[in-house]
């Protein structure tokens, strides 16, 4: 095996991996650093369920290659909450019924945040072309989107008070 | 029984309320455990090499290179299954799904394994195992398997349900009758006959998560199973039955599931992952690729149904027959028998007959999907419904209204109904604000009703109240959506304690009894009655434990609120005892506090839905878009009202998916063409719109809380209701689904020419 050495940032923490030059990033996160959180449905970028952030641009794990991460800050569900707290997105799926199975969860919680992150105040549309890239087989995505709304207006209350 | 199960009509303080699931934050921060998401010390990668063919003779499997090549630690080809079946058919068909027995039945069948010490080089080994194939004739389309000429898939396969018994091998596995009355008579009484025939494709599950396993089986034939599944004690007897091990000694463990819907209540690779485990002496993990999971894991029939009803011009249905005909894959199924039985379910009929006829065809193995076949029938049924109610010129909601089955009505399929939900979800319909907005141009309004059995089936609980008096509720039933918190509630109301102070596990096969598989929407409705007797058994002890301490019989205490009291006014100076005050004195009272339950959970109560959905048809592209969507069905109890809402608005948006876009596609050489999401297409964020919802309760009388399954009827309405959208948005009868946009642009030019 050839592998490549690479240093990363995860979720803020300092990482180095060695992985063979053609294995996913999604496989480097979930075999080689535990990061189970990220998870495969397909492994050719149709579901979404390993949607993390490169360098804070949203992307499928699947579809990016573990040697490609080298000097780069890598965001997973696992970031997502800071301390003992849970996320306001986390928060408002649980309060708002957002999951059933969950495993789809983890990407949608990425990508959500990312959304928000670009428009703290997305209308119901943006919000369903925004998460189009992730397949939910459980919910019909109602209580997603009714929770991802909730959430951005907690958010932008934060901001607010912060002010 | 010892127990009243009866409907008892309780106050509930906690039933009904939408607390937060207990498994919430492990599944928002990552950290839940699905299938792939189990590691063992030197585990094996397990990888399956299937058939690129449709039908095929194995004339020869080579597989000396794989085996040298370094790092492969076992190899299997069908040869390496004994025959353990003793005669049973169904279990042979089970294993010969698993691997190829020398014939390939469709495009996607394993004919070999590999377990090796990492992924790379099981492919590569898969590579090097050289398979000779012989091609057969195939046939992947249900009308066509049936025709004389069609190559016969099974020649032990003789039509069963049909005397006399025929003699010469058929692709019809088993012919289903249900009905009463005479339809003949029934015709001939009526007004108008609208009679029409129907096809649905083949459509998948799709759950996100594809099946994995994670399997140790050593020499001594004890091992242990991690698995995605619905049914953690089904597929412990099944494994242990393919591969001659004792059912105690085989663990098996259900992991976090992400989607089921039907697709993983069956087995598919896991006694391959045991026996590869067997060879090698070491655990295997074996992950499908979502490649893997379209072609060779258990979608749902295509159909094709023909339906005929008769009417007088006064809206009264005086007889419906129906011929329905439902591919079960490579293998024989109950698929058609459900359709037979489901179609006129919800009406009540003098006259009524259905035949459904079980068809082999060379794709795979067909799987229980969400009301497994009434979706298909419900199409064809609800689409005449239709017709006949515009053709006598009556409103399609008050046609369904005036021939509703009823608490007393015979059902088509045999059993008489007790109370039931079909007319005043009908009722909800007719009043609903959604049925008064006004259509703009291109838009169309269906309505459609929608059946389910439901099922009970045999459920082990144990409710374990700790030192601290907080309880453990271990349940058999896998959570698919949201059942732990339901459960949960449902002890904290028999107990008369906080929510909070429950917790639910998932019980592996070693902790409990044998619990039937999750599925026909059982999980909240029997492991709710289990844990309602379990919780009973528990109050008992709690009640003695109080009497001791108090030293007064134990007929003085009652159990009020979350704590005993002691009634008689010779006990007037005795303070009540708290759950937690005699959990905290139970090591000095007798030990440990504890209810069990085992029960076979009869009486699921039947389901009925009313769906109505507004659509916009763009003439140009043919392309549909759902304008607005409304449920409305019966649960008896909601327990927890956010989940059961989730059922029906998941149920509907797969219905969705299956009437506008989802399907498998065959080429000519018999191969699926689109296994994969992007082709694949089930719906997406922006597809939809927020689906609306209304949650009847009409008690189910045989459970204690009255409540019913309410998982599955949400996907029964869903065809029939968009077909009728679309059918009044364009002005054509639609009869194919999935109603793509070429399929609704040929409809229009058809209809206009």
């Amino acid at each position: 095996m050839n592998g490549v050495t690479v240093s990363a940032k995860v979720n803020g923490d300092a990482v180095q991996y060695v992985c063979p030059a053609d294995e996913s990033l999604l496989d480097v996160l979930r075999n080689r650093l535990n990061l189970t959180g990220v998870k495969e449905g397909c492994g050719t970028g149709d579901c979404g369920a390993c949607s993390i952030t490169l360098d804070g641009r949203l992307v499928c794990a699947c579809l990016v290659l573990g040697a490609e991460a080298e000097g780069r800050e890598i965001g997973t569900v696992e970031g997502l909450s800071e301390g003992g707290k849970l996320h306001p997105l986390q928060e408002e799926f649980i309060e708002k019924a957002a999951l059933q199975c969950g495993i789809c969860t983890p990407g949608f919680l990425v990508a959500a945040k990312s959304l928000l992150e670009r428009n703290p105040n997305p209308t119901e549309e943006e919000i369903r072309y925004a998460l189009a890239g992730n397949l939910c087989r459980c919910t019909g995505y109602d209580k997603i989107v009714r929770a991802v709304q909730s959430a951005a207006k907690i958010m932008r209350r934060g901001k607010k008070a912060a002010r | 029984m010892p127990y009243e199960t009866d409907y008892t009509n309780q106050g509930f303080t906690k039933v009904g309320t939408r607390v937060n699931r207990p498994d919430g934050v492990d599944k928002v921060t990552g950290r839940a455990k699905y299938g792939a998401d189990a590691n063992a010390a030197g585990q094996l990668v397990g990888r399956v090499l299937r058939s690129p063919h449709a039908h095929a003779l194995i004339t020869k499997i080579d597989t000396s290179k794989a085996e040298k090549l370094p790092g492969v630690k076992a190899v299997l080809t069908g040869k390496d299954f004994p025959d353990l079946t003793g005669g049973n058919r169904g279990l042979m068909d089970i294993l010969e799904n698993c691997m190829a027995r020398g014939r390939a039945l469709y495009d996607g069948h394993a004919v070999a394994a590999v377990a090796a010490i990492d992924a790379d080089t099981a492919n590569k080994a898969l590579k090097l195992i050289k398979v000779t194939y012989k091609q057969l004739p195939h046939v992947t389309d249900v009308d066509e398997a049936i025709k004389p000429s069609a190559p016969i898939i099974h020649d032990w396969v003789r039509t069963a349900g049909v005397t006399p018994a025929p003699t010469t091998a058929s692709n019809v596995a088993q012919r289903s009758e249900f009905g009463h009355g005479d339809v003949d008579a029934g015709f001939a009484q009526a007004d108008v006959i609208i009679e029409k025939s129907f096809k649905t494709e083949q459509t998948h599950q799709g759950y996100i998560e594809p099946h994995a396993c994670l399997a140790t089986l050593g020499p001594d034939g004890s091992g242990e199973l991690w698995v995605t599944t619905q049914g953690h004690f089904t597929f412990r007897n099944v494994c242990a039955s393919l591969l001659g091990l004792e059912v105690a000694k085989l663990k098996v463990t259900s992991s976090e599931i992400g989607g089921g819907f039907g697709g993983k209540t069956h087995v598919w690779t896991e006694p391959v992952a045991l026996q590869l485990s067997r060879k090698a002496n070491r655990p295997v993990k074996l992950v499908m690729s979502r490649d893997e999971v379209f072609r060779a894991t258990g979608p749902t029939s295509s159909t094709s149904v023909d339906v005929k009803i008769g009417a007088k011009r006064n809206g009264k249905i005086t007889a419906a027959t129906a011929e329905l005909r439902y591919q079960s894959g490579a293998f024989p199924g109950m698929w058609a028998m459900f359709g037979a039985m489901t179609s006129f379910a919800c009406y009540d009929l003098k006259n009524v007959k259905s035949v459904g006829f079980d068809v082999l065809v060379n794709r795979p193995k067909v799987a229980a999907y969400r009301a497994p076949s009434a979706p298909m029938a419900a199409f064809a049924v609800e689409s005449v419904v239709d017709m006949l109610a515009a053709e006598i010129g009556m409103d399609a909601v008050d046609f369904r209204i005036k021939n509703a089955a009823k608490k007393g009505t015979k059902a088509s399929y045999g059993p008489v109904y007790g109370p039931i939900g079909i007319g005043p979800t009908l009722d909800a319909v007719k009043n609903h604000p959604h049925m008064k907005r006004k259509l703009g141009k291109n838009q169309g309004r269906g309505v459609a009703c929608g059946f389910w059995f439901n099922f009970g089936g045999q459920t082990c609980t144990d409710l374990n109240i700790g030192v601290d008096g907080s309880v453990n509720l271990t349940v058999g039933t896998v959570d698919v959506g949201g059942s732990r918190a339901s459960l949960a509630l449902i002890a904290a109301e028999e107990l008369g304690i906080d929510y909070e102070q429950v917790r639910v596990t998932i019980g592996d096969t070693n902790s409990l009894g044998h619990n039937d598989t999750t599925e026909g929407s059982r999980g909240t409705f029997s492991s709710g009655m289990a844990t309602i007797f379990a919780a009973r058994n528990a109050v008992e002890v709690l009640k003695q434990r109080a009497a001791a301490t108090w030293d007064i019989p134990v007929e003085q205490v009652v159990w009020e609120a979350g704590e005993a009291r002691a009634k008689g006014k010779q006990n007037n100076n005795l303070p009540p005892l708290s759950l937690k005050e005699i959990a905290a004195k139970s090591p000095r009272t007798g030990g440990p506090i504890a209810g069990h339950n085992e029960v076979v959970a009869d009486g699921a109560g039947v389901s009925f839905a009313s769906h109505m959905c507004d659509v916009e048809v763009d003439p140009e592209t043919g392309a549909t878009k759902i304008l607005r969507y409304t449920v409305v069905q019966d649960a008896g109890k909601a327990i927890h009202p956010d989940y059961v809402e989730g059922q029906f608005q998941g149920g509907a948006a797969q219905g969705i998916g299956w009437a506008l876009n989802e399907e498998y596609i065959y080429g000519d050489d018999g191969r699926l063409q689109n296994a994969g999401f992007l082709d694949y297409r089930i719906p997406v964020c922006s597809d939809l719109p927020f689906i609306d919802t209304q949650i009847l309760e009409i008690p189910n009388p045989n459970h204690p809380y009255g409540v019913r399954g309410v998982g599955e009827t949400s996907i029964v309405p869903p065809l029939a209701a968009i077909g009728n959208a679309v059918s009044n948005a364009v002005g054509v009868r639609m009869t194919h689904v999935p109603m793509s946009p070429p399929r609704i642009l040929k409809a229009i030019e058809d209809g206009q020419a």
